[in-house]
């Protein structure tokens, strides 16, 4: 599943979340972003999730207000990437309890957390929500704790 | 749930961000942004030291702003210091900037390396994943050349904890794409694969996408993979939903696992121990079974996961493209999809079929579907569901429903979206053409297309049907029938005016018996369109109309006072004034016989015009053209330039404005001796081998016309062309091929693989572009076969795959040698063991013209050698062949026969091989 971009948007077109597993010119960045939210914004309610965009597969999916969206090689495979994005927002769900658009907003940086822990280098790492949830869990427990390195 | 006090400690942030998203203008928020900026500058540059918190709050924010779309041009020194707090939530956000703001200053990237580093040696799992997080997510060459080395180490040491072992593996697959040169698995490969073993299920996951793109670039090192991911596969598809507990997701074993094992497979054949084959044609049977069987669950989860591995499966399935009983039983599955009530899997279906459509095994099955596919085109809401199936009916289109197939498309384009109306035009006029039995159905089509989308016929398509119309004799009246209807319609498209003048213009003679298209009306008809139309195309009317004047001695009058007339012969545009004004006074002064003569019939289209080469030099650069110009005249040497006269699609009469000129005053004439007869012409453009036979076995026709010159076109059909230039010296050889795209398509996923390693191409090649390609070549040895060159590309939603020899022959690595008579017969002498002879008798397929011969003799390599043989008719050649491993002289004589038409051929050398391989090479060129 090699996804080169995930990007997350709401119903205005305001960008949320941006995460660019392969390497991206800054332009270049701005102007898939714009492509994106133009061509899924103007999807009609009910067309399928999946798209192509120049050479890629462009799988999206809307909860509620927010619009997660990726960018994948062609020959990959779009349903099981439409369950990526779902796992994603089980586990911002879990995370944060009944997950908005504003605790993105607010903490964006866990989400970015959230989403190192799940996907790496736009391959998925780890897909058991028990182990997931478990190792967010303990580095939240770590929050303001000093570690102390251990000697050796 | 841990309790989350959103954003806890870092009320700032919180406060930022609310005000930010407070602003009530762009304006507002900049002003906001920059008041922030300035007081974190000052706090950073600020004499009191930050706490660690601060700093993580001001990093924070920063990163924030960036995120907006802002320029950030400092706080990276702060992030940096981050990584070094032994806090966690300091370290992570220091990380997560770096990670977004990468910054190639060299002197952080040592700063950043150094902090990773005590990270990966901290046995802190927590510290280790971020720090490896970090790699991946930055990526970078620096970085890889600090931690190639390292990251395996940490993937295979028994002592890695798991979590840690996920994080390195996905590490270094990232790595490994940005700079393979620098991840060197060696020693580590078995160990890697093995991780195909791991009780850890997740571990396994994370690895196997390493080993699948290992596998894709190395298959011949990691091929024990193959067995091992079998029976994974295998194990995780007869299990029950809950044996695997959490990595079951919604009833589905571990989707995720069997679709990267199914990936993973697709790097490779069938496997050939029978019992592994064995065991996964169970598997694939099983998930085809299952998909068959009832849901376990209603969510739609539960079914995207079970599809998601019932498509990698049917992907296998047609990869391997063996296994017919399982291609039928996947394309019955897709079948069944087409009419689901799920849209995606609508989709999905008309996608996967495409591909189905070009085996053989199930290209029928797949046409069994026609009526949904058209049913799809008509009635999907859905544009890009439409688009899918408009792609599948170009892929399973041939002979036997070709006619409806178009006709549907015809239809479908007078609703379709403007987005797809150029790609569709373009598919129609395509297969109209391949598959036209009947010439009238192919001027139908392609002038209800001008029709129906006008403004997305290209000046290609238009040019085409002028060809064929114009080689086709049984068709002309037809044409021009057909026209002179449809320019009667009160607004038709202007490409209809152009078509309409410049057939009128020829042919209009064999319609004007009834009085309905007398010569007159024809002309007021066309007439009636010029005010409308642009500058190119009034000036093909006025060509039109001077053909009329030659047709119709009756219109001359008229068309006289037309030309005469202020708005043409004083017209402000230099070239509609010259031809009026040229026109005119050929008509007055010109006698019948002279008028007759220079407004002659255009004659058929021969193999290429002068324009094609404008148009390439247009395009492209000098290289290339000189490659076409050596071609041009060197195709005509050897076979008198007539066996491949297709003007094709792209190739059509491309000058510029004022385009088609009638009386071809600006290209040079057309030969009508040089060209085919129109049928043999057609013949070849509605031959079977189109673009669309998209898997043909290896074409090497273009292969011996190669054993005597370095420079042509290899390879040409209606999309690609394949030109070759290449040079020799000793035993090392360079070959460029430069790769065309006649289309106005792209082609994408454009890939071309030799069983001989190259550098890879650009995997995109635009509609009318070419990419260039260079391979080296030394010869090691004396060889037979030639190297096999692979192209796969998209166009359209079709695959293209064309395999071609490359023509790299042994004779191109002669050195050519001088020799006296004497020298040559003691040589001729010293090699005459039975075996260092090789010697053929066949007819001459061209003429025997000695300039040609002596031409070819030269092109071969070896020296021709000028009063050796005592019979002044034959010709003996001398040349040694330079291998790295050997040299192999080499001595030749040919012997004509003028009046049987026949050859003897002879080789000797030091070289059974040599002798052999040389002279079935040569005896295919005379």
């Amino acid at each position: 599943m090699t996804m080169h971009f995930l990007l997350l948007f709401s119903r205005q077109g305001k960008l949320r979340l941006q995460k660019w597993f392969t390497p991206v010119p800054e332009r270049e960045k701005k102007k898939i972003v714009r492509d994106m939210t133009t061509m899924v914004l103007g999807r009609k309610p009910r067309s399928c999730n999946f798209l192509h965009w120049k050479d890629l597969k462009i799988v999206y999916k809307k909860y509620a207000s927010l619009y997660f969206c990726c960018g994948l090689d062609a020959e990959e495979n779009e349903l099981l990437a439409l369950e990526v994005l779902h796992r994603y927002v089980e586990l911002l769900d879990k995370y944060f309890g009944n997950v908005c658009e504003l605790d993105i907003i607010f903490n964006f940086e866990k989400a970015y957390f959230i989403l190192d822990e799940f996907l790496l280098g736009g391959e998925v790492q780890e897909t058991s929500k028990q182990v997931l949830s478990r190792s967010i869990e303990a580095s939240d427990m770590l929050q303001e704790v000093s570690v102390i390195p251990r000697s050796r | 749930m841990p309790a989350v006090s959103k954003g806890d400690g870092m009320r700032g942030l919180a406060v930022f961000i609310s005000d930010i998203r407070n602003c009530k203008s762009k304006e507002a928020e900049i002003k906001r942004i920059n008041k922030e900026l300035a007081n974190i500058r000052s706090k950073f540059k600020g004499d009191k030291a930050l706490d660690g918190y601060s700093k993580k709050k001001y990093v924070c924010k920063l990163l924030f702003i960036f995120l907006l779309g802002h320029d950030i041009d400092f706080g990276h020194m702060e992030a940096v210091n981050l990584l070094s707090s032994n806090k966690y939530t300091e370290k992570q956000i220091g990380y997560l900037f770096i990670s977004v703001l990468v910054n190639s200053n060299s002197e952080l990237i040592r700063l950043i390396n150094n902090a990773i580093k005590n990270d990966l040696s901290s046995r802190n799992p927590t510290f280790m994943c971020l720090a490896l997080h970090c790699i991946a997510n930055v990526g970078s060459r620096e970085m890889a050349e600090a931690f190639a080395g390292e990251i395996p180490r940490i993937l295979v040491a028994g002592d890695t904890m798991d979590s840690v072992k996920q994080s390195a593996a996905l590490c270094l697959l990232r790595l490994y794409k940005a700079s393979p040169d620098l991840v060197l698995m060696g020693e580590w490969t078995s160990r890697v694969v093995h991780l195909l073993n791991d009780q850890h299920m997740g571990v396994v996951t994370a690895a196997i996408s390493l080993i699948t793109c290992l596998s894709s670039k190395n298959p011949d090192e990691f091929k024990t993979c193959v067995s091992l991911a079998v029976s994974r596969l295998s194990r995780i598809v007869s299990s029950a939903s809950t044996d695997l507990q959490d990595y079951t997701y919604y009833f589905v074993p571990a989707p995720w696992l069997s679709c990267k094992l199914l990936r993973l497979l697709q790097c490779y054949p069938p496997p050939e121990d029978g019992a592994v084959k064995g065991r996964l044609v169970e598997c694939l049977e099983t998930i085809l079974n299952k998909a068959q069987e009832p849901p376990k669950s209603k969510k739609v989860q539960h079914s995207n996961a079970k599809n998601a591995i019932l498509f990698e499966a049917i992907s296998l399935i047609i990869h391997y493209d063996s296994e017919p009983n399982l291609l039928v039983r996947a394309c019955n599955q897709l079948g069944q999809f087409l009419q689901h009530r799920e849209t995606n899997l609508r989709y999905l279906a008309l996608e996967s079929m495409c591909t189905l459509a070009s085996s053989e095994f199930s290209h029928e099955a797949v046409k069994t579907h026609i009526e949904t596919v058209i049913n799809a085109l008509k009635t999907e809401r859905d544009v890009s569901v439409r688009q899918r199936a408009a792609d599948l009916l170009y892929a399973m289109c041939d002979r036997s429903n070709a006619k409806q197939i178009v006709a549907e498309m015809l239809s479908y384009l007078e609703t379709a979206d403007y987005s797809i109306r150029e790609e569709m035009v373009l598919k129609v006029a395509i297969l109209a053409e391949k598959y036209a039995v009947d010439y009238s159905w192919y001027v139908d089509t392609i002038l209800n297309l001008i029709r129906i989308a006008g403004d997305y016929v290209s000046e290609e398509v238009w040019y085409r049907v002028i060809q064929i119309v114009i080689n086709r004799d049984d068709v002309q009246g037809y044409a021009a029938k057909t026209v002179f209807e449809a320019l009667q319609a009160p607004a038709c498209h202007e490409n209809m005016v152009k078509v309409g003048g410049y057939i009128l213009g020829e042919f209009g003679n064999l319609i004007a018996g009834d009085p309905r298209s007398s010569p007159l009306v024809q002309f007021n008809l066309l007439h009636s369109k010029f005010h409308l139309c642009s500058v190119p195309t009034r000036a093909l009317l006025l060509s039109a109309y001077i053909k009329f004047i030659n047709l119709f001695p009756e219109t001359k009058a008229t068309i006289q006072e037309v030309l005469r007339s202020d708005s043409q012969i004083r017209n402000s545009d230099v070239e509609l004034q010259q031809r009026a004004v040229e026109y005119l006074k050929l008509s007055s002064i010109a006698s019948t016989d002279v008028l007759a003569t220079v407004l002659e019939e255009m004659p058929p289209f021969p193999e290429r015009e002068s324009s094609i080469l404008a148009k390439l030099k247009k395009k492209k650069g000098p290289g290339a053209v000189s490659v076409e110009l050596e071609d041009g005249k060197e195709r005509g040497e050897l076979n008198g330039g007539g066996d491949r006269g297709v003007p094709d699609l792209t190739n059509a009469l491309s000058t510029p404005s004022p385009s088609a000129d009638l009386l071809g005053l600006r290209s040079a004439a057309p030969v009508s001796g040089a060209a085919p007869s129109a049928g043999s012409l057609l013949v070849d453009v509605f031959s079977e081998a189109g673009p669309a036979a998209a898997s043909a076995g290896v074409n090497d026709d273009g292969f011996l016309r190669f054993v005597c010159k370095n420079n042509g076109v290899l390879f040409e059909n209606q999309l690609l062309q394949i030109g070759i230039k290449s040079e020799y010296r000793q035993n090392l050889g360079r070959m460029y091929l430069f790769y065309g795209n006649k289309t106005s398509v792209q082609f994408v996923s454009f890939s071309t693989t030799l069983n001989v390693q190259t550098k890879t191409v650009e995997p995109l090649v635009e509609g009318g572009a070419q990419v260039q390609q260079v391979i080296n070549i030394e010869c090691l040895t004396d060889f037979v076969d030639a190297p096999l060159l692979n192209i796969k590309f998209r166009y359209g939603g079709a695959l293209q795959n064309i395999s071609l020899k490359l023509p790299v022959t042994i004779n191109k690595f002669f050195q050519p040698t001088e020799m006296a008579a004497a020298d040559f017969f003691q040589r001729w002498k010293q090699l005459s063991q039975p075996q260092q002879e090789a010697q053929k008798i066949f007819k001459a397929s061209h003429g025997m013209d000695t300039e040609v011969l002596k031409a070819k003799l030269l092109g071969l390599g070896t020296a021709l050698l000028e009063n050796v043989d005592p019979n002044p008719e034959n010709y003996v050649c001398a040349g040694v062949i330079q291998t790295k491993a050997q040299q192999v002289g080499c001595l030749l004589r040919l012997e004509p026969n003028a009046q049987a038409q026949m050859y003897r051929l002879t080789l000797r050398s030091s070289k059974d091989t040599v002798s052999q391989r040389v002279c079935d090479l040569l005896a295919e060129q005379f």
